[in-house]
């Protein structure tokens, strides 16, 4: 077991004033006018913070927001993003999302590019350790709550596992189509003839669909939704997963979700099936030829070598 | 509703003081070709948008009968339905291509389109499909991958009636389709959109100011002027023996060939 | 054998570190206060708070000494910290005609009642570097704010007919930038909230592109004025609005023409724009900005960048903006990755053919 137990904490207590004093033992400010009063006070910047930073009422309108969306998987619903201390780009939406969704019992994993270490993915956990106190923790297995950039983990999810995607642009037409008004109404429509185009024309010009990452899928046969920057390999395990994918894009506003056991296709045609690509290699660390791979350049002359991008992946499998 | 596959009445649409159609009705018939003219500012450009969809009239109504043989008032239409239609059973082609096509995407997209937006999946079938219609639109098949945008204008107009008649539409709205070209190339879109009306039974409203092509193309023809209709008639009989001063005025106009 | 670099954590304090170093600059120089900022660098005090849409010049001003002068950087930071603050109340719609006039100039007229009052301004200064500055500095005469009738210039345009009036508040709340998403087609109040905090740069580049041909403009300033307004409030308690303070700001209204329509008669129109402290250039770039966008109501056609509301509201918040943009430096390998590998395949298939 590798999970991180949060901060100074004791045995979690019951009553409610037992569970204030082990909310702060746990590094964890409690909000009380006073106190707030006071940290703002005597440091001028250090202020008590909410668990999980934003406000309870931010946390529902988020929570609404989140529901609409398992509601009518894949579709994008609006919402009224807060500017977080992290810039807009660095996942703000994924943050958001996390911090809605967290209780104290959850026990967190970040990760970018597949890798718990990653600069932001080091931020962005200790953010939440921070402000929530939460558990952390670097196993896939062990985490209820995973937030990620661009990858989702090697290991297969299971049920009350919650995956949150960190989304630059939610709208899957957007390179074809940049007008938001326009885009809505072909979603309202159900027109994604734009997008069959565009994969007609990569077909016919470079014999395989264009887009190696960020491939669009149906969703529950009905909305066409961007999986976020993971690569193609990457999107048959959004298809009927036990999990529960949240999407959240802070600076674009928008929030989606497909539910556990929901149908997720790569656009594709009958006779040029969607592929899945990784590098024809063997990670270099545990042997692996079926994860999703780096290419480490290592040397002057442009050797390579490949390792798994799925840290915690790689590691279980050097330990087997 | 009559037999006739769509018909408007007591259609009315004014800009500001102007009257841009002022009580008009018509109808049409399966497999006619009616075309409407007159000179720019005529109402005939307006006439067609009202009944392809595009605007709405202010007054009056336009029905269709569809393939199922159902009277559906396009003013009444949802978007959603009025795309369907306009994708399936009806088709349009613009003066201009660029209106008309996706400049950016190749030959057989554009024709392909159609299919795909029905719900075709087989990428050798669109393919196949879009290569039989650009030889049946006297295109080389060889070019399928080439954009539009290096295409002459009367290839660029061959696309786009290739575009539209892939579905295989009951009815097709041309807005001065030979606007713009070449006299010869001129000459050789109307021979093809005439051999094609014949070959598939396609139902044609085209608007044109040009009184040969009138000629050449329609069974009926229909004059506008000021927003009204001032006469209509058989093609023959408009242009031999027009009766209204204004389309006696039209006609004389015309140099012989 | 490859072992993976690790040591994210240690990297992120370290860059910290030499960050603060860098703040604080030369130790053998006097530290800056956030009062002397406050003070002597008033406009980009000025510029941060509204961009940071939150007027308060001690936190704008610290904001900027924590950003070591980027001023974005400082507006993000305002920004982040407003979203913390519970918000309990609303004040009553600014009474910019009570303004205790500090600047008041008209373009469209030669005077006026109230006068031209020129206020302090760089207009009519020589750009030659004050060497004097960097030496003790002068001592600032204080100038009293005007205290007479200024009656607007729209005001007086609208009695004549010539100006269309806006549409009178009919009580119901505006809809908040800051809540909800942006929807579009987008309402005017939205569009106006956008364009207040929106990028000074972009907005100027924008309204200038209008003066230059894209987009209409025959613009005019019919009024600029700055100065000290009351922020008036009425808590429920009191069932009446009291003064809670006043703040500077400055307000622009652009007068353009119109061509009129089948149901209305020729008339001027109007751009307006509202900067928090005193940032003329941003209240004029945004009354231009305000007008160009109103191409699509007015029936005239939208030709240029500066009338096409999606592309100027998404595209005008800096934190948004520089967010997006500086994300490029995040990894993305995994990405670039596939793109490497599909286009080897497609490479090779290629290559193949030949």
């Amino acid at each position: 077991m590798n999970v991180i137990p949060p901060r100074n904490a004791p045995a979690p207590v019951r009553s409610p004033e037992g569970e204030a004093r082990g909310r702060e033992s746990a590094g964890q400010p409690v909000r009380s006018p006073e106190g707030e009063a006071r940290g703002r006070e005597s440091t001028g910047q250090d202020t008590a913070y909410n668990f999980a930073y934003l406000d309870e009422a931010t946390k529902r309108m988020i929570r609404r927001a989140i529901l609409k969306a398992l509601a009518i998987p894949g579709h994008q619903i609006p919402f009224g993003t807060r500017e977080m201390p992290l810039p807009y780009g660095w996942g703000t939406g994924g943050i958001q999302v996390t911090a809605a969704i967290l209780g104290p019992r959850d026990v967190l994993k970040v990760i970018d590019q597949g890798a718990d270490d990653t600069t932001n993915a080091v931020s962005i956990r200790a953010f939440f350790a921070r402000i929530a106190g939460i558990a952390t923790t670097t196993h896939t297995a062990d985490a209820t709550i995973i937030q990620t950039r661009h990858r989702i983990p090697e290991r297969p999810l299971r049920e009350g596992q919650v995956m949150v995607f960190q989304v630059p642009m939610p709208e899957p037409l957007f390179k074809l189509e940049p007008r938001l008004a326009e885009t809505r109404r072909l979603h309202a429509l159900g027109d994604y003839s734009l997008a069959q185009v565009k994969l007609y024309e990569d077909i016919a010009h470079q014999g395989e669909a264009g887009s190696a990452y960020n491939h669009p899928v149906m969703v529950g046969g009905r909305y066409l939704m961007s999986p976020s920057p993971i690569p193609g390999f990457d999107n048959p395990k959004l298809h009927n997963s036990p999990a529960i994918m949240l999407f959240g894009a802070g600076r674009e506003k928008k929030i989606y979700a497909v539910p556990p056991y929901t149908t997720v296709e790569s656009l594709d045609f009958d006779d040029h099936p969607f592929k899945p690509m990784r590098a024809p290699h063997a990670c270099s660390a545990c042997g692996s030829t079926t994860s999703y791979l780096d290419e480490i350049i290592a040397d002057d002359q442009g050797g390579r070598i490949y390792v798994c991008s799925d840290t915690d992946h790689c590691g279980e499998n050097q330990r087997r | 509703m009559s037999a006739a596959l769509l018909e408007a009445d007591g259609l009315h649409l004014r800009f500001g003081a102007v009257r841009a159609l002022d009580d008009v009705a018509l109808e049409i018939h399966p497999g006619e070709v009616v075309a409407i003219v007159g000179e720019s500012g005529s109402g005939k450009s307006t006439l067609l948008r009202v009944l392809a969809g595009h605007m709405a009239a202010q007054a009056g109504r336009v029905l269709y009968r569809d393939a199922v043989g159902d009277a559906r008032e396009i003013g009444a239409l949802g978007e959603a339905a009025k795309r369907r239609l306009m994708r399936s059973e009806w088709g349009f082609v613009h003066q201009n291509a660029r209106d008309g096509l996706r400049m950016g995407i190749s030959a057989g997209g554009n024709i392909g389109e159609r299919l795909m937006s029905a719900g075709t999946r087989n990428y050798a079938e669109i393919r196949a499909a879009a290569a039989d219609w650009m030889a049946r639109v006297e295109m080389d098949p060889a070019r399928i991958d080439e954009a539009p945008r290096n295409f002459s204008g009367g290839m660029q107009q061959r696309l786009q009636i290739a575009r539209c008649l892939v579905t295989q539409p009951r009815l097709v709205f041309m807005d001065e389709p030979t606007g713009g070209l070449d006299v010869s190339v001129q000459a050789r879109l109307l021979d093809l959109i005439r051999g094609l009306v014949a070959e598939l039974g396609l139902a044609v409203f085209f608007v044109t100011h040009d009184i040969a092509a009138a000629r050449l193309l329609a069974h009926r023809i229909i004059v506008m002027r000021h927003g009204r209709i001032v006469e209509q008639g058989l093609a023959d009989r408009v242009l031999d023996d027009p009766r209204h001063a204004y389309t006696q005025l039209l006609v004389a106009s015309v140099l012989s060939a | 054998m490859y072992v993976a670099v690790k040591g994210g954590e240690a990297a992120i304090e370290a860059a910290h570190a030499w960050l603060a170093e860098r703040r604080r600059g030369d130790e053998a120089l006097p530290a800056l206060t956030p009062q002397q900022i406050e003070q002597q660098l008033g406009l980009a005090v000025d510029r941060v708070m509204a961009e940071g849409s939150c007027h308060d010049r001690g936190l704008a001003a610290l904001a900027i000494q924590q950003a070591r002068g980027d001023l974005i950087e400082a507006a993000f930071l305002l920004r982040a910290y407003r979203n913390t603050l519970s918000r309990f109340a609303a004040c009553e719609p600014l009474d910019t005609g009570l303004m205790r006039v500090q600047r008041r100039i008209s373009a469209t007229y030669k005077d006026l009642p109230g006068g031209q009052v020129l206020g302090p301004t760089f207009d009519y200064t020589h750009r030659l570097l004050d060497f004097a500055l960097a030496a003790e500095g002068h001592t600032p005469q204080e100038a009293e704010a005007v205290q007479a009738t200024m009656p607007r210039v729209t005001e007086l345009l609208a009695r004549e007919g010539l100006m269309a009036r806006d549409v009178p508040d009919d009580g119901t709340p505006p809809p908040d930038l800051t809540r909800e998403p942006l929807p579009f087609p987008t309402p005017r109040p939205l569009r106006l909230q956008s364009l207040a905090r929106g990028d000074e740069g972009f907005l100027l580049g924008l309204g200038y592109s209008t003066q230059r041909g894209y987009g209409n403009a025959h613009p005019f300033v019919a009024e600029l004025r700055m100065g000290e307004v009351e922020v008036m409030l009425a808590p429920t308690e009191l069932g009446f609005a009291i003064s809670i303070g006043d703040i500077t700001v400055t307000e622009c209204q652009m007068v353009n023409q119109f061509a009129g329509s089948a149901e209305t008669p020729p008339q001027f129109t109007r751009g307006y724009g509202l900067a928090m402290g005193h940032g003329e250039r941003r209240a004029m770039a945004m009354a231009l900005v305000d007008r160009a966008l109103m191409a699509q109501e007015l029936g005239e056609d939208v030709t240029a960048p500066a009338q096409d509301a999606e592309f100027v509201l998404l595209h005008a918040d800096n934190v948004e903006a520089t967010g997006f943009v500086e994300h490029l430096k995040l990894p993305h390998h995994v990405d670039f990755q596939s793109e490497l590998e599909k286009l080897r395949s497609i490479r090779a298939a290629w290559e193949a053919q030949a």
